[in-house]
């Protein structure tokens, strides 16, 4: 019990140490943003995590992994509708991030968090820790958006025109 | 049309007729449980028979169905991005029709059930319009299903031996006598789909 309040409190900390409209995380010359994810049906054994990656090196980097307070396992899966049926699959390898670019999760794959421990509602929040290749690991905070989202909440507000596609 | 060209197209058709008797000859002659693709089109094709369990217990079939227009969309609970968003706006949409959802039926129709139990179904679908529908088969029953929508629904294996399906991504409308009236696609614009629900209740 103590832990689990030690990390809500930490978790708390981190939020009020970053700035609510910002919400990015960084590490080198890799800057993750908006890192969401969205509210679950009870039950539900899988949710999705979304964020996009923006790498202002002049070296390629590469996401290797996703660990979270939420779920014992993560993956990533490419995700994509054609011809009208819905798939996904393993990405099969780390998640390229060329040098000056940008990559957005969300747009053809997905973060899978894998059993969560809990419900997640509208709202919520929780720690993860991804790990790149060149820059190490960023621990990052994923915001919980409502259960019909389909683009960062960010974005769509903003209408800075990120949620072409979705 | 000139007679030359009914005389063309005759043949040809001949032709092809001709073409698809013998691969379906070449496909029967390999006689060791090959799987021959049947193609069929029209409105017959989708929406045959089935029997499936609602996450009430319920029995539900095209037979109980029939008299009511009915929505049908194919997912399952490991599904983190189409299949709930799809629930929930079909939910706000059916809670901006008020009573005139009432109109017609909405059924999620599981292409997982080894993994989406009766009970895991029944915890699901509380986060949406109680109206909505879980239905669940044998594997035999989900087949049947799956076939007489022309549905897609594919196993794929995933890191770890675990597993994801490949689905239908649209919602399957129906009318009262349970034949296919069209396929919504969930990005389309809202208005358009609201208008599609409309037309389906007032059919």
């Amino acid at each position: 019990m103590k832990t689990r309040a030690f990390a809500i409190l930490s978790i708390a900390a981190s939020l009020v140490a970053t700035a609510a409209l910002s919400h990015d995380f960084q590490s080198g010359t890799i800057r993750v943003d908006h890192p969401w994810s969205r509210a679950t049906p009870p039950g539900a054994p899988v949710a999705g995590g979304y964020l996009k990656i923006e790498n202002a090196g002049t070296e390629p980097d590469r996401l290797v992994s996703v660990a979270s307070e939420i779920a014992a396992s993560t993956e990533l899966h490419e995700s994509v509708v054609k011809d009208g049926v819905a798939s996904m699959r393993p990405l099969g390898g780390p998640l390229e991030v060329p040098a000056g670019q940008t990559v957005e999760v969300g747009a053809g794959n997905h973060i899978m968090f894998v059993k969560p421990a809990r419900t997640l509602k509208k709202g919520d929040e929780f720690k993860a820790t991804l790990v790149f290749e060149k820059a190490g690991p960023i621990e990052v905070v994923f915001v919980v958006q409502g259960m019909g989202s389909r683009a960062p909440e960010e974005a769509s507000e903003h209408g800075t025109g990120h949620g072409a596609g979705q | 049309m000139s007679v030359l060209r009914i005389v063309r197209v005759a043949t040809w058709a001949a032709i092809a007729t001709i073409a698809a008797g013998t691969a379906a000859i070449y496909v029967l002659g390999q006689g060791n449980g090959g799987i021959a693709t049947t193609i069929s089109s029209g409105k017959a094709a989708i929406g045959g028979p089935f029997s499936l369990v609602s996450h009430k217990g319920e029995r539900v079939s095209d037979e109980t169905l029939r008299g009511k227009p009915y929505l049908a969309f194919f997912g399952f609970t490991n599904c983190p991005d189409i299949c709930p968003t799809t629930l929930f706006e079909l939910s706000e949409m059916m809670a901006e029709l008020g009573a005139d959802a009432d109109k017609f039926n909405v059924l999620l129709i599981t292409v997982d059930p080894e993994r989406d139990s009766q009970d895991l179904l029944a915890t699901y679908m509380t986060a949406f319009d109680p109206r909505i529908i879980a239905l669940r088969g044998t594997r035999e029953e989900t087949d049947a299903v799956v076939k007489s929508f022309a549905a897609a629904a594919i196993k794929v294996p995933t890191d770890g031996g675990n597993y994801t399906m490949e689905h239908t991504a649209g919602v399957y409308l129906m009318d009262e006598n349970g034949e296919y009236a069209g396929l919504m696609r969930m990005d389309e614009p809202r208005e358009q789909r609201m208008q599609a629900l409309r037309n389906l209740a007032a059919s």
